[in-house]
């Protein structure tokens, strides 16, 4: 089977609509079909990616920790856009830790989380066999 | 390689359209669809960002949903073009990928 470049784009906050979620279940659904898979975060997106989330008191499941198991399936590159982050107030150090082990590295944990700005996300998804919104 | 972009929500209720034209490449298309469509007005406070972005990427509006909301062509911000539901699957056959912007 021919491996294609699969693009899932971020740009909705995690709790309000059902967007987050979804995309979440389909970047899990598409590692099992073993392509290359990056997920792109910018816009409301960025949200979803912030360490802290709480949803006890508002009855929905706190999906945030899922983030943390996607390198297991291999999907090891989430860029998030530098200016979204800023134009909401956030740096680097509000997201998650998300690392995954490099098989071919000893096993070391590397970051997945890749910081770009505007033009180069630009670059990203223009780089894709196939982009998938949410 | 060329992307054919779709904008579907009015550019007045969120930023897809906004965030659409920052991320576009030279050579790119736009096709606003739905309520996107509103966003190839002119004399609205997005037309000077539309004009100034077609400057390297061609826009289309999908002509059946503008006039669904009573908007004449003769409206549009100039050099954007028409399309019907024929001319939506060129676009896409014509393109490496299409990306939504919902």
């Amino acid at each position: 089977m021919t491996t294609k470049k699969f693009l899932y784009v971020n740009r909705k906050a995690p709790y309000g609509t059902i967007y987050a979620l979804e995309s979440l279940e389909v970047v899990l659904i598409g590692a099992a079909f073993e392509q290359d898979v990056s997920v792109a975060f910018l816009d409301d997106g960025v949200f979803q990616l912030t360490k802290g989330q709480d949803t006890g008191e508002i009855g929905v499941k706190n999906f945030s920790p899922t983030f943390r198991a996607l390198g297991d399936y291999d999907v090891t590159k989430l860029y998030v856009e530098a200016e979204s982050l800023a134009e909401r107030g956030l740096t680097k150090d509000d997201l998650q830790d998300i690392q995954y082990e490099d098989e071919d590295d000893d096993y070391a944990e590397k970051p997945s989380i890749i910081i770009v700005n505007r033009a180069e996300m630009a670059d990203v998804m223009a780089d894709q066999d196939v982009v998938l919104s949410f | 390689m060329s992307t054919l972009h779709t904008v579907n929500k009015s550019p007045f209720a969120t930023q897809a359209l906004l965030s659409c034209l920052n991320h576009c490449k030279d050579g790119d298309a736009v096709l606003m669809i739905e309520d996107g469509v509103y966003g190839g007005v002119s004399g609205t406070g997005m037309a000077s960002m539309v004009e100034d972005k077609m400057k390297s990427v061609t826009l289309y509006v999908l002509s059946p949903d503008l006039s669904a909301r009573g908007i004449d062509a003769a409206r549009l911000i100039d050099g954007i073009q028409g399309t019907d539901y024929a001319g939506f699957v060129e676009l896409v056959a014509k393109h490496d990928r299409t990306q939504n912007w919902l």
